[in-house]
């Protein structure tokens, strides 16, 4: 070897130490992951976003329940040393736990005791700039995991090490092109889709080889000329449409088929982009192993009102009007609890209601399905539209969980806000936001009087009954719930920094826990050695934080301050 | 059923005749609008790309000697002189130039600047000492988490008009050396010091602070 050659390797296993420095790893006996495992996973076990494919975030371990919750402990905690938004659902593989969080970091933490084996550091570029920098978590396969970067990037880490085994450039970040979802992985295919709307990108899903990074098929999900649903645009504006594609979507493993939720047009008034908009504020059904398009529904059109609709609908099998539906369930930013059908070919329409009060919609097609827009309250070039429920929506991004057991649907919803801009023709420059407003002229009002804003609500999908809900009355409700088999309910979301749980059947609140700063995480339960634990980051920051400056200065009695900071909160029973 | 209610089940067909009226107008409003947008030069056009992908200098940060150029707006690439800029702001969004190469400092945002008039009778000791003519500028990139600080607007917690990033909602004093007055922004914006010479504004040092938004990790 050349001196050069050895400097070279030198340089080459100095960045890589560089970039993960081992505390007490490797890992030994990593269980390695299969499309076995990720289809039918060990109850004990979360590998997957919402743990199931079907994107219900149900847990089926029942060691706590509904009767000894209170008794609900710390086991142990771990402060992950970075601020924002921590959104990424600790992931679990048999006693080791992933985390990532915001500015691009993994933690591979001992999930029984909550030491650390290794970490993953990203050097992200000085000038990146989103409005979300945070981090939804890591996709496993066989013996790597998948993170993708706010700069941009799939990279795979070794399991056991942390080392980087590939990394792979998707788009440029310099034009608002990032990524800030768990990667959801399919028969080896690590599935990505694309954030950026607000920087007028053109929405994407794109799968690559988890072995090597290759680049395997890449969907837009504005489709372009001489593509099914171009006509849905006028001119020039697919080009720069929105669409982006930035949550995990969920998978029906009897028929191959992914649900991709898919975000609002850019820039956001209408009017400057003619149309119904395909594919933006809708679901798409996708092959895994093409990205082929195999139908579609679009939850509303022309979107003027910020309300993406990514978070991916849950696959649930429900009885309704005496039949059984493979059924799509999806509470929308829009405000409009949805019930699709999904059959191979075609989703179909089954029912609609507004979950929270809107005045954007007058009702709902009943063939179709088509929300019927108030033009009063939607957004135009040159005059302030004020709108019901705010550009957060009636849910934003935090997922719903649905329960086997109640068969009931827990939605955290935000009621009580209304928002408003005014429009304007803004030109496009690569990389810098591009909302259709200014940023200074975005609102968001309590109504007069409102008595509470967050709501954690029970509803029965089957029948479209809301069966109980509660209420907090000084806070938003910012957080993914998640539901398990005893016949509890978990979320954290609120500006008290309490993580809470409540019975699944009755809504009541059973244990609340406060813990360093907010939660907009995504609570998990895993099992090692016969005891169930919970999990949580505690982590406040993007949105909730925005929400949050935003109902200060409303004059409402609500503190500005949320203390950030990231910290792994991992909850057993008592001994 | 009620216009205004909400279907919680597909119904038959003759229930969706009313919507169908409200598609038409629609539809009208919207061929109207389509017309009004024909009609309107080039207001939704990208602004011509860049050329031939950033010449050497045009991402380096400001250096002494380097004159300042609008970065937005009508007079976008124009000389900025000190009676450009308004006396109670708003601020001037700015980027350097090199004054010997004519490359406009533009490939990193990093580097876009935010020129404001006040009253020096209003300014800190220390921002004062660093004003020429009450003329002081600061990076126009937010310390939190990078965003671009594009507001001038009353604060949220006093009375007087404050720089403001709406990403977070971060608010900085450019009369105390733009120290964060609200939000979660760490610290205070870098300033850049300026001269003053037959009343062109020039570059007088490097930024004083960290530029851009906080990346720990
Ligand atoms: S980036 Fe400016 S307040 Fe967050």
């Amino acid at each position: 070897m050349s001196r050069k050659q050895w400097l070279l390797s030198g340089f080459v296993a100095f960045t890589c130490l560089a970039s993960t420095a081992a505390i007490s790893g490797p890992i030994e006996n990593y269980s390695p992951v299969t499309t076995q495992r990720l289809e039918n996973p060990e109850p004990g076990n979360w590998m997957l976003y919402r743990r199931t494919y079907d994107g219900q975030g149900y847990s089926p371990l029942d060691q706590i329940n509904a009767s000894n919750v209170k008794n609900l402990t710390p086991a142990w905690t771990f402060a992950t040393g970075v601020v924002e938004g921590h959104e990424a659902p600790p992931i679990v593989n048999n006693g080791v736990m992933f985390v990532a969080t915001p500015m691009g970091q993994v933690i591979a933490l001992n999930a029984k005791t909550g030491d650390e084996y290794w970490r993953y550091k990203r050097q992200l570029p000085d000038d990146l700039f989103q409005l979300h920098p945070t981090s939804r978590g890591v996709g496993l396969w066989e013996d790597k995991l998948y993170l993708a970067t706010t700069d941009d990037h799939v990279v795979a880490l070794d399991a056991k090490t942390g080392k980087v085994v590939w990394d792979t450039k998707v788009q440029d970040y310099k034009k608002g092109q990032y990524m800030t979802l768990m990667p959801l992985i399919v028969d080896g295919k690590v599935i990505v889709g694309g954030s950026g709307g607000e920087f007028g990108v053109r929405g994407y899903v794109a799968a690559y080889d988890a072995k090597d990074g290759k680049e395997l098929w890449r969907t837009f999900t504005i489709p372009g000329e001489g593509e099914p649903g171009h006509d849905t645009w006028q001119g020039e504006d697919w080009k720069n449409g929105g669409g982006s594609a930035w949550m995990t979507g969920n998978y029906d493993k009897e028929t191959k088929t992914i649900y991709w939720g898919v975000g609002n047009a850019a820039p956001w008034p209408g009017e400057t982009h003619p149309g119904d908009n395909l594919y933006t504020s809708s679901v798409l059904a996708l092959d895994p192993n093409t990205g082929k398009i195999k139908t579609h529904h679009q939850y509303h059109q022309n979107d003027s009102w910020d309300w993406d609709e990514v978070d991916a609908p849950m696959l649930i099998d429900l009885q309704r009007d005496g039949r059984n539906i493979k059924s799509l369930v999806h509470p929308g930013r829009d405000a409009i609890f949805w019930v699709l059908e999904r059959t191979p070919t075609k989703i179909n329409y089954v029912a609609g209601w507004p979950f929270v009060s809107t005045d954007v919609w007058k009702g709902i097609e009943p063939e179709s399905g088509k929300p019927i827009v108030d033009p009063a309250h939607k957004p135009v070039i040159g005059k302030r539209v004020e709108f019901c429920p705010s550009l957060w929506g009636g849910k934003d991004w935090p997922s719903a969980a649905y329960s086997q057991r109640t068969g009931l649907v827990y939605v955290p919803a935000n009621e009580n806000f209304c928002g408003g801009f005014t429009g304007e023709k803004v030109a496009l420059k690569p990389g810098e936001l591009w909302l259709g407003t200014k940023p200074e002229d975005i609102g968001l009002k309590a109504k007069p009087g409102a008595d509470h804003f967050g709501e954690l609500q029970a509803w029965d999908p089957a029948t479209g009954k809301k069966v109980w809900q509660h209420n907090f009355p000084k806070s938003q409700l910012f957080g993914s719930v998640t539901a398990t088999a005893g016949d509890l309910v978990f979320v954290g979301g609120t500006n008290d920094r309490n993580f809470r749980a409540f019975n699944a059947k009755t809504g009541e609140l059973l244990w609340e826990q406060k813990t360093n700063s907010g939660i907009m995480g995504m609570p998990v339960s895993y099992e090692i050695d016969g005891t169930q634990y919970i999990a949580i980051q505690s982590g406040w920051g993007v949105d909730a934080q925005r929400i949050q400056d935003a109902l200060a200065t409303n004059n409402i009695g609500i503190e500005a301050n949320v203390p950030q900071g990231g910290v792994i909160w991992v909850f057993a029973l008592k001994k | 059923m009620s216009r205004s209610s909400f279907t919680t089940n597909s119904a038959s067909p003759e229930n969706s005749t009313e919507p169908e009226v409200d598609a038409g107008i629609e539809q009208t409003r919207r061929t109207l609008l389509l017309g009004a947008l024909a009609s309107t030069a080039c207001l939704g056009c990208s602004p011509p790309a860049r050329a031939g992908e950033d010449p050497p200098g045009s991402d380096e940060r400001p250096q002494k000697g380097d004159v300042l150029v609008f970065s937005e707006g009508d007079k976008e690439g124009k000389l900025i002189t000190a009676a450009d800029v308004p006396a109670g702001g708003p601020p001037v969004h700015a980027w350097p130039k090199d004054p010997n190469t004519s490359v406009v400092r533009s490939a990193s945002r990093l580097n876009e600047i935010l020129i404001i008039k006040l009253d020096p009778a209003e300014l800190d000791e220390k921002t004062r000492a660093r004003a020429v003519d009450g003329i002081i500028a600061y990076s126009a990139i937010c310390s939190h988490a990078g965003c671009p600080v594009t507001a001038w607007v009353k604060s949220d917690v006093g009375d007087k008009e404050v720089f403001k990033c709406m990403c977070h909602n971060s608010e900085y004093d450019p009369r105390a050396g733009a120290q964060v007055v609200f939000g979660p922004a760490p610290r205070r914006l870098a300033a850049l010091p300026l001269a003053l010479a037959d009343g062109s504004l020039n570059v007088a040092g490097n930024f004083i602070g960290k530029v851009g938004g906080a990346q720990p990790g």
